[in-house]
C-alpha cells in the first residue's frame, strides 16, 4: 500500500517531466539525424536556457512563459553560430572530429559561465500553485512545462511535415548529396537544423529552470538524459525522443517507489548500453 | 579514420624476417624513452617533491593516452569512457588493500587484469558498434559504472574507501612511498610507450590500421576484425587500470565522481589529438603539452579563471585546422620524418 501511494505521488511528475526531457532530446536526435553530429555542446546550451529564465524574469522581471520567445529566438541564432564557426569545417570528417569540435564549444561555454556566473546554485522562485488530486499533487509549473513541451514538439512536427524548410531538413537528413542536386541549399539547411536543435535544447532548460535549482554545470546530467532518450527513441528520430522521454519519466517515477533514487541512474544507463547493443535503430526506429 | 599523416610506419610494411630486428633499430623510439626517462630522473636529481608531483601527473596522462590510442588512433573506435578501466584499477586496488591489506604490488596487478577482463567482457559486446553509436555506449558504460559504485556497498557507496595511513609504513612512510608511487609509474610509462610502439610495428598493429581505414575491406583481406578489436581494446585497458591503482593508492582515497570523471576520458581524447592520433609518439607529446599548458592556464593571472574556454579555443582551432595533430603534421609536412617519429 505504501509502495502504491509513493507511485502515485512519483509516477505524474515522472511523466510531467518526462516530456521536458523528451524536449531536450528532440534537440539532440534532430541534429544527429540531420547530420550525423552528436552535439556535445547539448548541455551547456540547456543550461544557458536556465539562466535565460532567471535573467528575464529575476532581473527584468518578464514572465517565464513570455520570456520563452525571445530565449528560442536567441538558442536559434547561438546554434547557427555555433555551426558556422564550429561545426561547418568538420562535418564531412570522421565522428571524432565533429565530437571534439563540439565538446569544444562546451569547454568554451563552460569556462565563461564558470567565470561569470560562478557555480553556485540559482533559483527561479516562480510559482503557479498545484494541483490535488486525491494523494496526487501536481505542480502548476511542471503541468504547463509539459504543456509546452508538447506545444514545441507539434510545432516542430508541423515545421518539418508541412513547410517547405521542413522539407528540405528531410531531404537534406535523407541526403545530403542528391538534396544538393535538387538546388537546396544544404549549407543554410544544415545551420538551420542546428540552430532548431539547439533552440530545443535552450528552451527545454528554460522550462526546467521553473522548476529545480541550477548552476552553469546543471546541463550535464540533462545532456545524459538526452543521449539515454535519444536512443530509446531511435537517434535521429524526433518523434520517438518524446516518446523516450516519457518512457525515461515513467521509469524515474516508477523505480523509486521500489529501490533507492540512487539506482536510477544505474538503470536508465543500463539501459541504454542494452538498448545500443540489440536494437541501435530504437525502439521505434525501423530495421536498418 | 583516415587523415594525412597516418600512414603505417615503414617498418611494418617490410618483410616480416626484418621486421623482427627493424622495429628496434627505429632511432625514434630510443630517443623517445631517453628523453622520457631523462626528464623522469629530474625531479629524482632535485629531490623537489612539487616537480615530481607536476612530472607525476604528465607521466600518468602519458600512460592513459598512449593505452587509449591503440584502441583510438590505431583502430579508430572512439571511447569515451576510457577512463572507467583507470577507476575500475583504482577501487579494486584499493578494496584489496584496505580490506584484505595485500601489497601494493598484488593490487597493481589485480588492478591491471581487472581493467584487462573488464575490456575483453565489454569488447566482445560493445565493440560490434560503429562509429558513434560506439562511441556513445562508451559514455554509457562510463556512467553506469559510476552510478552502480555509486551504490555498491562493499566499495562503499558514494563516500568510496579510504587507506588507513598504517599502509604506507610497509613502504617506508608516506614520504618514501610517494617515492614508490613515483618510480612505479616511471617503469609503467616505459612499459606503456614501449607496448604502443610494439603494436603499432607488428602485424597486430598493420591488422588495426586496416580495421580504422576500412573495417570490411580488413576482414576480406583475411584479418579477424572482432578478435582483433577485443585484443586491441584489452591491450589499451590494462596499463590504466595499474595506473589507476597507483594514482589512488598516492591519494589514499578513491570515489565514484572522482573514479570515472567523464570529462578525465575526454581530455585524454584531447591529448591524442593534440599529438597526432595514430602515432607513439603523439599522445606522449600530446599529454605532456596538455598539461604544461594546463599548468600555464591555471596559474597565470590573465588566464586562471578562463582557463576552460582558452583551452577550448585551442581545441576548436586544432581540431578544423591540424586535424592530424603535431606529429602527424610534421609527417605530411616532412615525409623524411616518418622513418624518424614514430
Amino acid at each position: 500500500m505504501q509502495q502504491i501511494n509513493l507511485l502515485l505521488a512519483s509516477l505524474p511528475d515522472g511523466i510531467l517531466l518526462g516530456f521536458v526531457y523528451g524536449l531536450a532530446a528532440m534537440g539532440l536526435t534532430l541534429i544527429w539525424g540531420v547530420m550525423n553530429v552528436i552535439n556535445l555542446s547539448h548541455g551547456p546550451i540547456i543550461a544557458l536556457g536556465m539562466f535565460g529564465t532567471y535573467f528575464l524574469f529575476i532581473r527584468a522581471g518578464i514572465n517565464p512563459y513570455l520570456g520563452l520567445f525571445l530565449i528560442a529566438a536567441l538558442g536559434l541564432l547561438l546554434g547557427i553560430l555555433i555551426y558556422v564557426v564550429a561545426v561547418h569545417r568538420v562535418i564531412n570528417a570522421p565522428h571524432l572530429s565533429s565530437l571534439l569540435a563540439t565538446f569544444s564549444v562546451n569547454m568554451i561555454i563552460i569556462g565563461l559561465g564558470t567565470a561569470i556566473l560562478t557555480t553556485s546554485p540559482y533559483n527561479v522562485d516562480f510559482s503557479l500553485g498545484s494541483l490535488k488530486i486525491g494523494s496526487t499533487t501536481l505542480l502548476g509549473t511542471r503541468l504547463v512545462a509539459a504543456l509546452v513541451a508538447i506545444l514545441y514538439s507539434a510545432a516542430l512536427y508541423l515545421f518539418l511535415y508541412r513547410t517547405r524548410p521542413g522539407k528540405y531538413i528531410r531531404a537534406v537528413a535523407n541526403n545530403r548529396a542528391a538534396a544538393e542536386l535538387m538546388g537546396i541549399p544544404s549549407s543554410r539547411i544544415l545551420a538551420l537544423s542546428f540552430g532548431l536543435g539547439t533552440m530545443l535544447a535552450a528552451v527545454s532548460g528554460a522550462l526546467i529552470a521553473t522548476f529545480f535549482p541550477f548552476n552553469i554545470l546543471s546541463g550535464g546530467s540533462y545532456e545524459l538524459k538526452s543521449f539515454v532518450i535519444s536512443v530509446l527513441g531511435g537517434l535521429g528520430n524526433p518523434i520517438g525522443a518524446l516518446f523516450g522521454g516519457l518512457i525515461l519519466g515513467t521509469l524515474e517515477g516508477i523505480i523509486p517507489a521500489f529501490l533507492e533514487t540512487t539506482w536510477v541512474p544505474v538503470i536508465e544507463f543500463a539501459l541504454f548500453v542494452l538498448i545500443l547493443l540489440i536494437r541501435p535503430s530504437g525502439l521505434f526506429g525501423a530495421e536498418e | 579514420m583516415s587523415t594525412p599523416g597516418n600512414e603505417t610506419t615503414a617498418v611494418s610494411t617490410q618483410p616480416a624476417r626484418r621486421r623482427s630486428l627493424g622495429a628496434w633499430r627505429n632511432p625514434g623510439i630510443w630517443l623517445t624513452l631517453v628523453t622520457v626517462l631523462l626528464v623522469s630522473a629530474w625531479p629524482v636529481l632535485t629531490q623537489k617533491a612539487s616537480t615530481r608531483e607536476v612530472i607525476f601527473t604528465m607521466l600518468l596522462s602519458v600512460v592513459l593516452a598512449s593505452s587509449l590510442n591503440i584502441i583510438l588512433g590505431y583502430t579508430g573506435y572512439v571511447s569515451f569512457g576510457h577512463v572507467v578501466f583507470f577507476g575500475i584499477g583504482g577501487y579494486l586496488g584499493l578494496y584489496l588493500m584496505s580490506t584484505f591489506g595485500s601489497s601494493l604490488w598484488i593490487a597493481i596487478i589485480a588492478g591491471g587484469i581487472a581493467a584487462g577482463l573488464l575490456a575483453f567482457l565489454l569488447g566482445k559486446a560493445i565493440l560490434r558498434l560503429r562509429g558513434a553509436y560506439f562511441a556513445l555506449a562508451t559514455i554509457g558504460v562510463n556512467e553506469a559504472m559510476r552510478a552502480f559504485i555509486n551504490n555498491f556497498k562493499p566499495f562503499g557507496g558514494p563516500i568510496g574507501l579510504s587507506l588507513n595511513f598504517q599502509v604506507y609504513q610497509d613502504y617506508g612512510g608516506a614520504a618514501k612511498a610517494l617515492w614508490l608511487s613515483y618510480y612505479l609509474l616511471v617503469s609503467i610509462t616505459v612499459g606503456s610507450i614501449l607496448l604502443s610502439y610494439l603494436v603499432k610495428s607488428s602485424k597486430f598493429g598493420l591488422g588495426l590500421v586496416a580495421i580504422r581505414e576500412d573495417e570490411d575491406a580488413a576482414e576480406v583481406m583475411g584479418v579477424i576484425t572482432p578478435n582483433a578489436k577485443t585484443w586491441a581494446y584489452v591491450l589499451s585497458a590494462i596499463l590504466p587500470g595499474m595506473v589507476g591503482v597507483l594514482f589512488f593508492f598516492k591519494n589514499g582515497n578513491i570515489e565514484p565522481t572522482d573514479a570515472f570523471r567523464l570529462h578525465f576520458s575526454i581530455e585524454l581524447l584531447v591529448m591524442v589529438m593534440l599529438g597526432g592520433f595514430g602515432t607513439v609518439l603523439g599522445p606522449i607529446i600530446g599529454a605532456a603539452g596538455y598539461q604544461r599548458l594546463r599548468g600555464f592556464l591555471l596559474t597565470s593571472q590573465l588566464f586562471k579563471d578562463i582557463q576552460l574556454s582558452v583551452a577550448g579555443v585551442l581545441l576548436l582551432v586544432i581540431i578544423l585546422f591540424i586535424p592530424a595533430g603535431a606529429v602527424g603534421w610534421l609527417r605530411h609536412r616532412f615525409p623524411a620524418l616518418r622513418r624518424v617519429l614514430p
